[in-house]
């Protein structure tokens, strides 16, 4: 790998920074949106909604605040991912809309126009405030504190459709879990990329096996434990999964070591195992994966995932069209937990495909954002970003349709959900920002060593094994970015 | 770490594959289980989404539809509901269909493959078809005049047309109104409460899924099957068979009626209905003669659909004598439907062969693009052609001398039998009027119908003559109607 430096672009190259294809793609993501909305119209109610200019100048106006903050604070960033989630975005309002209509007493698409708003509010404000993902390495343990707090505060509040995440505040209810991935990720990135030399080459080491110390241990059994402790108190299995999901795939990443995701899986088995038997909440969700019909069987009808099922397999290659399914007969959690069945329904397995395409586009952007870059912090932080998004995409479609035990967890974007769209808008964000950062060209002057002085975490794997580690060397393939040994700063 | 990043980002492919995979399976593999799954109201949103076709009758349709407004949107209406409520049953969106509305409802509600232009496209795409429409063989006089003809005595009446099979009329009575079926409101499920418990059974389809003791219209089947195996060969000569008939191997006796049955002719026998004598023919061609006949005719055939199935008629095969000297004469466990007796008046008219009974006779899609017509057959040879003849001969002389005189029409050769059935606990239910007939009009080649009518009458005494008194006027009306 390390033949490969010589390789690089000469230092100074002039990249191009693509926003005009962003901008591009932007309108293209809007107009789609904005055709979905108009199409509901007239499969309804035979003519376009009333409200079809404010609708796409709204989300219009939201894609453009986004783009104008990427331009000016972001240039170098990856063209395609604020396109991506506003498409998604964009597509959930329709189907929100579209679900209204089942619903014209509870209407749920212009709270969620709201919540959107918000969270590219916030989109602008992180790209805009925050100048360099690295500062969040700082703040790891502030961040795992305040996850933690999230976590625990909906303890103290009543269960909801028996699951105990939601604060409900004066009308307005608020997951704050649904934040408290991204700060946890951001420890989880900030702890192993300080401590990833210690976990892959430390210890004490019995016949073939290395086993770590226990000071690099704890933290890990105390991330296994509250995972499972969110299970058991909030009856949150999705959250749960997710954390762990996220914390496997890191710590593979950072150690490189098999042995972790064996000893990982191992711990989730256990878990899973012991809430399973023990919690009814969860048990029934196994039993129900199991059986989806069984309630058909006892004569008590479909439920809520036999009724998933109808859906998707009413859509099939193409779908009935927008507007034209009857998922509506899934009920309770239909524009939340099950918007995906909706979406199977009436866009077929075709709709569907380009739909899981897009989240994978958007994870792989992800990813390669992170083999950009070279500080360990925001590869790892990149990389949990990115599988944040791929395992909750991956646990909620799989739970809808069948493949694994259903979790009650938000489609990113898609679903109705302010906590979740928000904090969704979040990450895209900080995947903005690292990919800015990994695309940004490198003045030709400044030296590698720069980095480990302002860098902790960097600077301690740096002190063992020199500025980069053999693994540490830039992807220089992706972006034709190359990007050479050298930072802007 | 890149090693590293690139295999995660494998896993992640992985799942990707998997969600894949599995939408594949869910919404294409298993998709058809899914659909077929009764709980999956899909089905019934959809079918209810589109109006459904027609059923006609002439051409012209005595179904329609009506927007509700609601989720199970279209409902059905009919134009004369209880006049035709025996041929188009009913459909409901609660308690779903019935006869040909059950029959044809795939072409119906527009979910039939053959409605598709390009079946395989569609099937890709799902696309619902327009309802299609189907064209039933009833006469709408015939049908009529069987209708106001039994008015509102509790009976049936089944006419065919012997060279074809076609149904031309099916009524059963008391009728009820299928409109109050269709659709989901309360009135629905009370009206169907109503329908259910009282004593009259109005959804009962008589002419079809009802059995009667046929009773002497039977002694057609006897003297065909006399005739066939040459136990009588001149309708004229003396049978010798004495009156009262003492049954083989008991000393019950069994009596007539009529005057002069003792040691009658076949066609002195056959007009006066005499029981002797045809209990005495029975035993003689035996069980085995008799049950093939019978089954030649049709009886015993629990396969017969029209496409509606109608009930098997019945003619025991396993029977002492005096048990088959009773079946000859349609007592005992003899019992027809009136669609099987009108199949045995039928028979007669056309030289013997009996045509498969249809209803529907061809199918459409919404543009009245023919779909598929129904193809005539011939079931069986019930009897030589010659028997047949001379049957013809005997069935007109029972309306120009005997019993069925009422069922005389001008410009027409009619031929009938009478008959009644006692039937309950030592006879004490209502008797049942029987009378089947055929007409054919003066120098045409073919008879244009052959009719079965039972009527449960009050007013029946144990003389035959109750089937040529209640039920032979209403075999006359409808054979009028068909006739012109």
């Amino acid at each position: 790998m390390t033949a490969t430096t010589a390789d690089a672009p000469p230092p100074g190259l002039r990249l191009p920074r693509r926003r005009g294809t962003e901008l591009l793609l932007l309108v293209g993501a809007v107009l789609i949106s904005v055709y979905g909305y108009i199409d509901v119209g007239l499969a309804r109610q035979n003519a376009v909604p009333g409200d079809t200019v404010s609708y796409g100048a709204g989300l219009g106006a939201l894609a453009l605040l986004g783009h104008l903050a990427v331009r000016f604070r972001a240039p170098y960033a990856d063209p395609l991912l604020l396109p991506i989630a506003v498409l998604l975005n964009g597509l959930g309002l329709v189907l929100i809309f579209r679900l209204d209509l089942e619903t014209p007493r509870n209407p749920a698409a212009p709270t969620q126009l709201v919540w959107s708003a918000l969270g590219v509010g916030l989109f602008a404000a992180v790209v805009l405030l925050l100048r360099d993902h690295r500062v969040l390495q700082r703040y790891a343990y502030v961040s795992v504190a305040a996850g933690l707090a999230l976590m625990i505060v909906p303890i103290f509040f009543p269960a909801v459709n028996g699951a105990k995440i939601w604060i409900r505040v004066a009308g307005f209810s608020f997951q704050p879990g649904e934040f408290a991935k991204i700060l946890l990720t951001v420890f989880f990135a900030a702890y192993l990329a300080a401590n990833r030399n210690a976990l892959a080459h430390t210890g004490r080491r019995m016949w073939r096996y290395q086993f770590p110390t226990g000071r690099v241990l704890g933290p890990i059994l105390t991330i296994w434990l509250i995972s499972v402790g969110v299970l058991v108190l909030e009856r949150d299995l999705g959250t749960s999964l997710l954390f762990f999901g996220v914390f496997v795939v890191l710590l593979y990443v950072a150690t490189g070591r098999t042995g972790w995701i064996a000893m990982g899986l191992l711990l989730a088995a256990a878990g899973a195992a012991a809430v399973g038997s023990l919690e009814p909440h969860v048990h029934s969700r196994v039993s129900d994966w199991l059986h989806p019909f069984a309630s058909i069987d006892a004569g008590r009808g479909a439920g809520q995932l036999a009724q998933s099922l109808f859906a998707f397999a009413a859509g099939g290659m193409l779908g009935t069209g927008l507007g034209e399914g009857h998922s509506s007969l899934i009920g309770f959690a239909m524009k939340s937990d099950f918007i995906l069945a909706t979406f199977g329904e009436e866009l077929g397995l075709v709709g569907l495909t380009v739909l899981f395409l897009l989240y994978a586009l958007l994870v792989a952007r992800g990813y390669r954002a992170g083999l950009a870059l070279r500080d360990p912090f925001g590869r790892l932080l990149a990389v949990g970003l990115a599988s944040l998004l791929a395992i909750q995409v991956f646990v909620i479609a799989g739970g809808v349709m069948g493949l694994i035990p259903l979790t009650g967890m938000a489609m990113p974007f898609l679903a109705q959900g302010g906590s979740s769209v928000v904090t969704n808008w979040v990450i895209i964000a900080l995947l903005i920002r690292i990919s800015d950062s990994a695309r940004r060209p490198v003045p030709a002057a400044t030296e590698p060593g720069v980095i480990a002085a302002d860098h902790p975490g960097g600077g301690r794997a740096g002190a063992s094994a020199g500025p980069y580690g053999e693994e540490d060397t830039p992807y220089r393939y992706g972006y034709g970015v190359g990007g050479g040994k050298e930072r802007d700063r | 770490m890149n090693r590293y990043i690139r295999r995660a980002s494998v896993f992640g492919l992985v799942l990707l594959v998997a969600l894949l995979l599995n939408a594949a399976r869910v919404q294409v593999f298993k998709a058809d289980a899914y659909d077929a799954n009764p709980a999956n109201r899909r089905t019934a949103l959809t079918r209810y989404s589109q109006p459904r076709g027609n059923i006609l009758v002439g051409g012209r349709p005595v179904t329609g539809s009506r927007d509700s407004g609601g989720r199970l949107r279209y409902e059905r209406t009919y134009t004369e509901g209880p006049l035709y409520a025996a041929v188009t049953g009913y459909a409901s969106q609660i308690y779903g269909t019935s006869l040909l509305e059950h029959a044809e409802d795939r072409v119906l509600s527009g979910t039939d493959p053959r409605l598709a232009p390009f079946p395989l496209w569609t099937d890709i795409t799902r696309e619902q078809q327009p309802g299609g429409e189907v064209r039933t063989t009833i006469d709408a006089a015939a049908q009529r005049a069987a209708f106001e003809g039994l008015g509102s005595k509790k009976g049936a009446v089944a006419a065919v047309e012997p060279r074809t099979g076609k149904i031309l009329a099916l009524v059963s009575t008391p009728s009820y109104d299928p409109n109050e079926l269709a659709g989901t409101g309360r009135p629905v499920t009370t009206a169907w409460d109503r329908l259910n418990h009282g004593g009259e059974q109005p959804m009962l389809n008589r002419a079809l899924k009802q059995t009667y003791p046929p009773g002497s219209t039977f002694k057609v089947v006897t003297a065909a099957a006399a005739l066939d195996h040459r136990k009588v060969t001149d309708l004229d000569a003396k049978t010798g068979i004495p009156s009262p008939y003492t049954l083989p191997g008991t000393s019950t006796k069994l009596t007539n009626e009529a005057g002069g049955c003792a040691n009658a002719s076949l066609r002195h026998a056959f007009e006066m209905s005499c029981n002797t004598v045809f209990a005495g023919l029975g035993v003689d061609v035996g069980l085995d003669g008799m049950a093939g006949t019978a089954e030649n005719f049709g009886f015993n055939d629990a396969g017969l659909k029209i496409p509606s199935t109608a009930t098997r008629s019945n003619f025991d095969t396993d029977m002492n004598d005096a048990q088959l000297a009773l079946s000859a004469i349609g007592q005992y466990d003899t019992t027809a439907t009136p669609l099987q007796m009108a199949m045995v008046a039928a028979a007669v008219a056309n030289d013997g062969g009996v045509r498969a009974p249809y209803l529907v006779d061809k199918v459409t899609d919404a543009d009245g693009e023919t779909v598929s017509a129904t193809r005539q057959r011939t079931l069986h040879r019930a009897m030589e052609r010659d028997t047949a003849r001379r049957l013809q001969e005997l069935m007109t002389g029972v309306v120009t001398r005997g019993t069925g005189g009422n069922a005389a029409i001008d410009g027409a050769t009619v031929g009938g039998k009478t008959g009644t059935a006692q039937h309950g606990v030592h006879n004490e239910g209502t008797p049942y009027a029987w009378f089947i007939s055929w007409a054919k009009r003066d120098g045409a080649d073919d008879p244009a119908v052959a009719v079965a009518v039972v009527v449960e009458d009050a007013a029946a005494d144990r003389a035959d003559i109750s089937g040529g008194g209640s039920a032979a006027p209403i075999a006359r009306a409808v054979m009028q109607a068909a006739l012109r």
